[in-house]
């Protein structure tokens, strides 16, 4: 089944109620998910068995997976067996760099299946990848992302990273197509050109003039289109249900944390003496210096957070909305709901088209408004 | 959520964003964002010059209306003036015609009055002529006649009562 991916925050909290959402981290058991393999008369006891179904529903897992990042790249299930594109998996180990097919591991994702390459093994656990011997001594606990102890590095084309390439490639092929038009075309912009030009102004006379101001806002148009379109595309992949789109980008935290930390790198380094002023020495008197400096420093850094929450939750509360209104029908278990769920599905995706415009407006907005505080040349000081 | 691995998502997006943004910001925003400000520049001059040519068109206008305006009154000017050259040259003609005519006639008047003195001294010379052929004739027929003159003498002689 691939269904992916959309998302608004306001309605989530009454899905959030009936829906069971465990968790966004690498929760690896879930109390209300239970696997059931036909073969295994104990887990079968306490549920009814469906010949038809290998295992139970489980709603939470199905969210965590589809909004979560993977090293395959999931097209469909054919007879139950899932039908994948093979990304790569890179690691750097301890014996060096090490590249394999995520094929290898044959879609297994319990930490059963051993890959051995180059004298090493390797198990995947929920989309982690460990060393196999390291594996089997850890506990349940231990069995997360963050656990670089026993896990090689995995600098993996996963399925965002492989999204993300496309969505750069595709955009640098769109606007690199626009700047030859012009070439050509000296008159009115039509076709292509014609359609982008008006976001590209949008973004100069919307986002970067009226924040950054006349005299500097041209150095930093090329980072603001930047960010506007790339977040923008890859929120609309990410509403895209289907191979070789559908991929969550936006809506992991990593990924806005790199942006957010882009945002703040740029912002620090325009800052210009009153922006440090303000900070190191704000107008208040001396004697509040060491509460005010600190909230100051603090202030420089909770705003690019924010940007990075913002977009984070926005695109991934989407998704799971989306993702719960389609799992009614299996909780359910009658088509019966499916015209609801259809409904609210189609309603929710509209309006996921609207918030994936709206939060690389956002995104950009803020990240213009920071950039213009920086370079804001103050009189009153 | 599944994570996979935190390192990887971070060091792909840093090194495609990094990259993807060099490669647009050479390859597409300069471009496009030069063109559209070198179009905007266009348009902009080529408003600025429409209404420049707006105002040198109503100057022009002005300038016609004005031109217009100062042949007019030039016109009127030489038309007001002709009307006085003439009515001052009819003026001038009837005071000097009239100047003109009395000299005229006060000369004929002379001449009327030399030429009556004239022809009444002729006509005095001529009857003064006149009148001493007459007498003279008169007197050279009364004479040729002597008996009747001497009748008259006598009668006359006779009507004198001599006292």
């Amino acid at each position: 089944m691939v269904i992916s991916n959309k998302p608004l925050q306001f309605i989530l909290a009454a899905f959030l109620a009936c829906v069971p959402l465990a968790s966004f981290g690498n929760t690896t058991v879930d109390s209300i998910y239970v696997k059931t393999e036909a073969a295994n008369p104990v887990h079968g006891s306490h549920k009814e068995l469906n010949a038809h179904e290998e295992e139970e529903f489980n709603a939470s897992e199905l969210i965590n997976s589809h909004i979560g990042d993977s090293h395959d790249f999931h097209i469909a299930d054919w007879n139950g067996h899932p039908i994948s594109f093979s990304l790569p998996v890179i690691l750097w180990t301890d014996n060096g760099l090490t590249i394999f097919s995520s094929k290898e591991f044959h879609h297994d994702n319990t930490g059963h299946h051993v890959v051995s390459v180059n004298g090493q093994n390797f198990v995947r656990y929920n989309e982690v990848i460990f060393y196999a011997d390291k594996f089997e001594t850890l506990t349940q606990d231990e069995k997360g992302a963050f656990n670089f102890e026993a896990r090689p590095l995995d600098f993996s084309i996963t399925k965002n990273v492989f999204s993300m390439l496309m969505s750069a490639i595709v955009l640098f092929l769109l606007f690199s197509a626009v700047a030859r038009s012009y070439k050509k075309n000296k008159l009115a912009p039509k076709g292509l050109a014609g359609f982008l030009e008006p976001l590209v102004t949008f973004v100069r006379d919307d986002i970067a003039i009226p924040n950054i101001g006349h005299k500097k806002y041209a150095k930093y148009m090329p980072y603001l289109l930047t960010i506007f379109f790339f977040i923008w595309i890859n929120n609309l992949i990410g509403l895209i249900p289907f191979f070789p789109f559908s991929s969550n980008l936006t809506g992991n935290i990593f990924f806005t944390f790199v942006m957010a930390l882009i945002t703040f790198i740029v912002t620090t380094l325009s800052g210009n003496k009153y922006y440090w002023k303000h900070i190191l020495l704000p107008p208040v008197p001396k004697a509040l210096y060491p509460i005010m400096v600190p909230i100051e420093i603090i202030g420089m850094i909770t705003k690019p957070f924010a940007l990075m929450i913002r977009l984070f939750a926005n695109i991934t509360a989407g998704h799971i909305i989306i993702l719960s209104l389609v799992s009614l029908i299996f909780i359910f278990k009658t088509v019966a709901i499916s015209p609801v769920s259809g409904a609210f599905v189609l309603f929710m995706s509209v309006l996921e088209m609207l918030v994936a415009a709206l939060q690389a407006y956002v995104f950009t907005l803020l990240t213009a408004l920071f950039i213009g505080q920086a370079v804001e040349e103050h009189d009153h000081h | 959520m599944n994570f996979t691995a935190p390192e990887s998502l971070v060091f792909w997006t840093t090194i495609i964003f990094i990259v993807f943004f060099i490669l647009l910001r050479k390859f597409a925003w300069k471009p496009i964002l030069g063109a559209v400000k070198g179009r905007e520049e266009s348009i902009n001059n080529a408003l600025a010059s429409a209404e420049a040519a707006r105002k040198e068109m109503q100057n022009l206008t002005a300038d016609n209306e004005r031109i217009l305006q100062e042949a007019r009154m030039e016109r009127d000017a030489l038309l007001k003036e002709a009307r006085e050259m003439k009515e001052k040259m009819i003026a001038d003609s009837k005071h000097e015609a009239q100047i003109q005519g009395e000299r005229m006639i006060e000369q004929a008047k002379t001449a009327i009055e030399a030429e009556k003195n004239a022809a009444m001294a002729e006509l005095k010379s001529q009857v003064s002529s006149l009148s001493l052929e007459i007498a003279e004739k008169l007197l050279k027929d009364e004479l040729s006649n002597k008996e009747a003159q001497t009748k008259l003498v006598e009668k006359m002689l006779g009507d004198v009562k001599l006292n």
